[in-house]
């Protein structure tokens, strides 16, 4: 990088990767602006407009049709003293109330929401593995032994406390990232995709996983004490 | 008779001092007076004038951030209607319900529709929250989009928990104990945070009435707000981020 006699100055020729292509050379007359790219642009007006209030009609439509056919719920009265088994919460929450059956509350109910929030929030603050590098491009073996180490103690964990549900999704995707570490002659779309992936990709689609099996056990796979029932009987 | 065109009607219309006042341009026909539909009016200004022909594909977003705002927009309007046949209180929010049910014109209708999009809505903001991260779109210089997006998810989630409890029903009311409940188990101030959400130790009539105003008043003033910085971010941080460009930076 060139000397640079004041701040605002970036250094000329940086790569693209390093510094990404958001940064801007900004010189003392012109205001920040992303660099150009080369392909067309439209006119917001009305070319996204238009699309927009398609959109929005069909989605009327959808909607109307959807409220006119499915009927909201209303139950009894609210009754403090009738308590119904089980009680479940919306069903965008019964993800943490399956987790709450295997935690105690303080887990499952505090310090795991919000390391999720917090940890969706400083995603974009780590510039690690800017360029998305798959996995297993380099330093193989070792990265090899700290995958399965730690998810062999995640494992062991998860099973300690008999969170099959937890369990049974970070096996899946934890045996997915396995094969796809395995360098094949001919393998199959999928896996010659999944051999390109980066490990954020691959922990955020655990976390989808868990997310989803969770929610999905909770709102149709449990019964009165919680326990386990199939939806069709 | 004196028979006009559409055409006619639009440009005797666009002449009238009125319409100048407001609009304070012609029509739409050249790129300087369609830049100016845009960042002439307060609220489409938070959208870019010009936007990259590939970021308008159904494939670069499926509309979900569209869809998300939508909801946001029928909720509300729905919302408002549903308002004038509500009362915060116990029993009279369940017999409201009946109401709506039996007496109401389309009662039932209203409040389908404000349901049906709330799920929508909780749905298309988690969908678009992964599609975002999955097309890279977090990456710097979208870092404080993605956080207020991120605040917008927990709103979401918040004022679709916080409706949850209004009709004041058996689903309701265990609902919201449930979930009250796990925030007692926070450390130290646990026990108080949940007196201050609910009004008292139980659900009752003091939480119906907290829930009702954060649901109908200080969550959405609050996700308006976001939803604006967050649309205009976008156009900040210079447009969306394509699975294109993702895959060409990372050669």
């Amino acid at each position: 990088m060139s000397e640079t006699k004041n701040s605002f100055e970036a250094g000329v020729g940086s790569n693209a990767l390093k510094t990404p292509e958001r940064v801007v050379f900004i010189t003392s007359k012109t205001s920040a602006q992303v660099k150009e790219r080369a392909d067309r642009q439209l006119m917001s007006y009305p070319q996204l407009i238009l699309r927009e209030v398609i959109a929005f009609e069909v989605l009327t439509i959808v909607l109307v049709i959807v409220a006119l056919a499915w009927d909201a719920p209303l139950e009894q009265l609210a009754n403090p003293l009738l308590t119904p088994n089980p009680a479940k919460a919306p069903w965008y929450f019964l993800g943490l109330q399956e987790l709450l059956h295997y935690f105690p509350p303080l887990v499952a109910g505090i310090v795991i929401p919000t390391l999720v929030v917090v940890a969706l929030v400083v995603i974009p603050y780590f510039n690690v593995n800017i360029k998305g590098e798959p996995l297993w491009a380099a330093y193989r073996s070792r990265r090899f032994l700290i995958f399965i180490v730690s998810v062999g103690l995640l494992l062991v964990f998860l099973g300690l406390y008999r969170a099959w549900t937890v369990l049974v999704p970070t096996v899946a995707i934890a045996g997915l990232t396995i094969v796809s570490f395995f360098q094949l002659k001919r393998p199959y779309r999928l896996i010659s995709f999944l051999q390109t992936r980066p490990l954020s990709w691959w922990v955020m689609t655990w976390f989808i996983a868990v997310s989803l099996t969770l929610t999905v056990v909770g709102t149709f796979f449990r019964g009165p004490g919680w326990s386990w029932v199939w939806p069709w009987r | 008779m004196n028979t006009m065109t559409f055409e006619e009607i639009l440009n005797r219309l666009r002449a009238t001092r009125a319409w100048r006042s407001i609009f304070r341009r012609g029509p739409a026909r050249t790129n300087r007076t369609r830049s100016l539909a845009i960042f002439g009016n307060v609220f489409l200004h938070l959208l870019p004038v010009k936007v990259r022909e590939q970021s308008l594909r159904v494939r670069a977003t499926y509309y979900l951030g569209t869809i998300s705002f939508f909801m946001f927009v029928v909720l509300t309007l729905t919302g408002i209607l549903l308002m004038f046949y509500y009362h915060p209180a116990v029993p009279q929010a369940y017999l409201d319900m009946k109401d709506l049910r039996f007496v109401v014109s389309n009662g039932v209708f209203l409040r389908n529709l404000h349901r049906v999009a709330a799920h929508v809505m909780v749905i298309a903001v988690f969908w678009h929250m992964f599609h975002v991260f999955y097309r890279g779109g977090y990456r710097p210089p979208h870092e404080f989009n993605w956080a207020v997006g991120v605040m917008l998810l927990l709103l979401t989630l918040l004022l679709s928990y916080t409706g949850y409890l209004l009709p004041w029903d058996q689903l309701a009311f265990w609902a919201i104990t449930v979930g009250t409940n796990i925030l007692s188990a926070a450390p130290f101030f646990g026990s108080q945070l949940r007196y201050l959400l609910l009004g008292g130790n139980l659900v009752g009539e003091n939480a119906l009435l907290r829930f009702y105003v954060l649901h109908c008043v200080i969550l959405p003033l609050v996700a308006a707000l976001l939803i604006g910085v967050h649309f205009w971010r976008i156009r900040k941080d210079g447009g969306l981020t394509l699975r294109e460009d993702y895959e060409r930076d990372k050669k």
